[in-house]
């Protein structure tokens, strides 16, 4: 059964008298790859911090697996923070914690049970899972490189094994191959452990690559579609995105021609 | 219930039910663990019947079917193992192949793996004094290079009094000196009102309350005024100078000034340290005023002392040099205290975490530095009999 993972009806986000959404919908569909799509300071942080429950918006529900996190508070709202994992832009790794204790923090947390050796192992699982080096496990933040940094990110968000993935550009300030290489890992997860993922990106590469559908915030609504028909949407901007000299060479191939 | 366990002849068979996922580990965990093996040869498990199964549930699952093979049982799925099994299989794997090379049944490859790496070392106690000692000689290393540095930075400004940026100096004169007035007017108040109540009530005995007001004066305005407003202002602006330049530093801000071509010497910290030469004399005359108005009311109260013969007193009781031996002191702690919070501030590197200690460490020596040099200070003016 295909039904919305998570689903946003007639969301405000209002600061003083600018309003950043003003009835902006959204429905995330389960084992899809999800974009979001956004020019600079149409309310995408704003939009991912209202869904992971960070800020409480003006209007409109938010419904993560059928629960309204507007509604909820307290020890309900933790529960549906435990079913999502969120890795941010910069990575806000804990600087003061190992990439291995990076992964355990959010086992900790929920899973009290859990024997000190268990834990040690399954994080190393999720670190070996994301690629990084047995190594790296001892390394503090400020030892790893910039792809490093995004993939543990990646480990300590899935470390709970959530259904529900958010990527907050997960692909800015890598290289080119290293962006590619990070788009592969998270197909390759995506399929393997049935996530749905929702992402925020500004990386056309990344989009094409990975994402079935996209939903573009323009004049503080989102405007969603597949990924095929959403680049012949009339919107001046979306046009502008995805015709631009920097798009072009994806729609040839997308299109065949 | 997540596991059925049905007794076969010489096996078990196990029903996999539920969802096996993170946040249920607890169920999962203690009913495997709680799957009698005495006896099975064989055990077959089947999962058509599992509502969902994460890598944890899976993790979990590997690791019962490894103990139950280790017992000698024979394992088989119904139909096909989960995927994800394989996944955890396919991610382990080459570890504990690794491990098994060198370690014969390394169950617990992973583990050894782990411990392997390099933990903290123990350092035996002879070994951390010495260490201790090489760093507390580098600090001093440390140090005296910075205040060359900055000497040479001052002195290579001089010529050209743009460089030294009068704006920025002027920012940390009002950051610093301005707004600290009330906390040290309050603080020099206090101070003389506890002065002048423990004089008058020992003095009192002989009859000699009058010499309270000596007491107050040559107290505040050649100690305590001075030294009180150092501590205050370690406290606050020594602190506030490691943090601002400390995450400048984790933000990257320092390289891209050095990158444009800035000396962060001539923009960050001579600024900084001259904002607070200026301004920590400033506020010692605060407080000194305030300190001699709190001992007039307190003798106007306390000893019932007109206020013109309180006057008449503080002027025979202070020599020519009572206040300047205070005041003189003043730029010097301002270095001292200008110094500690930005040296430890260029320090930072790194972590959140460094920024802190680091704080922590520049308030700490501003205000010992402080106080060694003030009895320094007392130890000079006594022996040129000022």
């Amino acid at each position: 059964m295909i039904y919305p993972i998570l689903e946003v009806c007639g969301l405000v986000n209002r600061f003083g008298s600018q309003v950043v959404h003003d009835g902006l919908d959204m429905e995330v569909r389960e084992d899809e790859v999800f974009g979001i799509v956004g020019g600079s300071g149409t309310g995408k942080s704003v939009l991912l911090r209202s869904v992971l429950g960070l800020q409480r918006p003006q209007a409109g529900t938010i419904r993560i697996e059928g629960h309204d996190i507007t509604q909820l508070s307290g020890g309900a709202l933790r529960a549906v923070k435990a079913r999502y994992g969120v890795t941010f832009q910069q990575g806000a790794l804990y600087s003061s914690l190992d990439v291995l204790q990076n992964v355990q923090l959010p086992m900790l947390e929920y899973m009290q049970d859990l024997s000190p050796s268990a834990r040690d192992e399954l994080a190393m699982l999720k670190i070996r899972l994301v690629g990084l080096p047995a190594d790296a496990a001892r390394k503090y933040p400020a030892e790893l490189s910039g792809g490093m940094v995004k993939r543990a990110a990646l480990a300590r968000a899935l470390a709970l094994d959530p259904r529900l993935l958010f990527l907050d550009e997960p692909t800015s300030g890598l290289d080119p191959i290293g962006a590619a290489e990070f788009d592969e890992l998270m197909l390759y997860l995506q399929k393997q452990l049935r996530l749905t993922v929702v992402m925020i990106t500004h990386d056309l590469d990344s989009i094409f690559r990975t994402c079935n559908r996209v939903g573009v915030i323009v004049d503080r609504r989102m405007e969603t579609d597949t990924l095929d028909r959403i680049v012949e949407h009339p919107h001046p901007w979306i046009q502008a995105y995805f015709h631009g000299d920097r798009a072009s060479i994806h729609l040839k191939v997308a299109h065949g021609a | 219930m997540v596991v059925e366990v049905i007794r076969t002849e010489g096996g078990l068979a196990l029903q996999l039910t539920g969802e096996w996922r993170a946040l249920a580990y607890r169920q999962i965990d203690t009913a495997l663990a709680a799957v009698d093996l005495s006896g099975a040869h064989r055990i077959e498990i089947a999962t058509d019947r599992l509502a969902a199964l994460d890598l944890t549930g899976a993790w979990r699952l590997r690791e019962f079917v490894r103990h139950a093979r280790a017992a000698g049982a024979e394992v088989a799925f119904a139909g096909t193992p989960p995927d994800q099994l394989r996944l955890v299989d396919d991610t382990l794997r080459p570890i504990e192949a690794e491990a098994e090379g060198t370690a014969p049944g390394a169950v617990k490859g992973l583990r050894e793996e782990l411990t392997e790496l390099p933990a903290e070392a123990e350092v035996a106690t002879l070994t951390f004094i010495g260490r201790r000692a090489v760093t507390l000689w580098r600090d001093m290393i440390g140090a005296l290079a910075f205040l060359g540095r900055l000497s040479a930075t001052a002195l290579g400004a001089l010529p050209h009094p743009r460089g030294l940026r009068p704006t920025s100096i002027a920012r940390h004169v009002y950051d610093t000196g301005i707004t600290a007035i009330p906390i040290v007017a309050l603080i020099a108040f206090l101070i003389s009102v506890i002065i002048a109540y423990m004089s008058a009530q020992q003095l009192r005995g002989f009859g000699a309350e009058i010499f309270v007001v000596d007491l107050v004066t040559i107290g505040v305005l050649r100690e305590l005024g001075v030294l009180l407003t150092a501590i205050i202002v370690a406290g606050r602006s020594g602190s506030a100078y490691a943090a601002e330049i400390g995450s400048m530093k984790l933000n990257e801000e320092v390289d891209a000034l050095q990158a444009t071509g800035v000396d962060p010497f001539e923009a960050l910290v001579l600024p900084r340290v001259l904002g607070l030469v200026i301004s920590l004399p400033l506020l010692t005359v605060v407080a000194d005023l305030i300190g001699l108005v709190g001992g007039a009311v307190l003798c106007a109260y306390l000893l019932h002392m007109p206020l013109d013969q309180y006057v008449t007193r503080v002027s025979q009781a202070i020599s020519a040099t009572t206040f300047w031996v205070g005041i003189i002191k003043a730029p010097v702690f301002a270095v001292l205290i200008a110094m500690a919070g930005t040296h430890r501030g260029m320090q930072v590197r790194g972590s959140s975490r460094e920024l802190g200690r680091l704080t922590t460490v520049a308030v700490v020596q501003a205000i010992f530095l402080v106080i060694l040099a003030d009895a320094l200070f007392a130890v000079l003016f006594m022996e040129i009999g000022v």
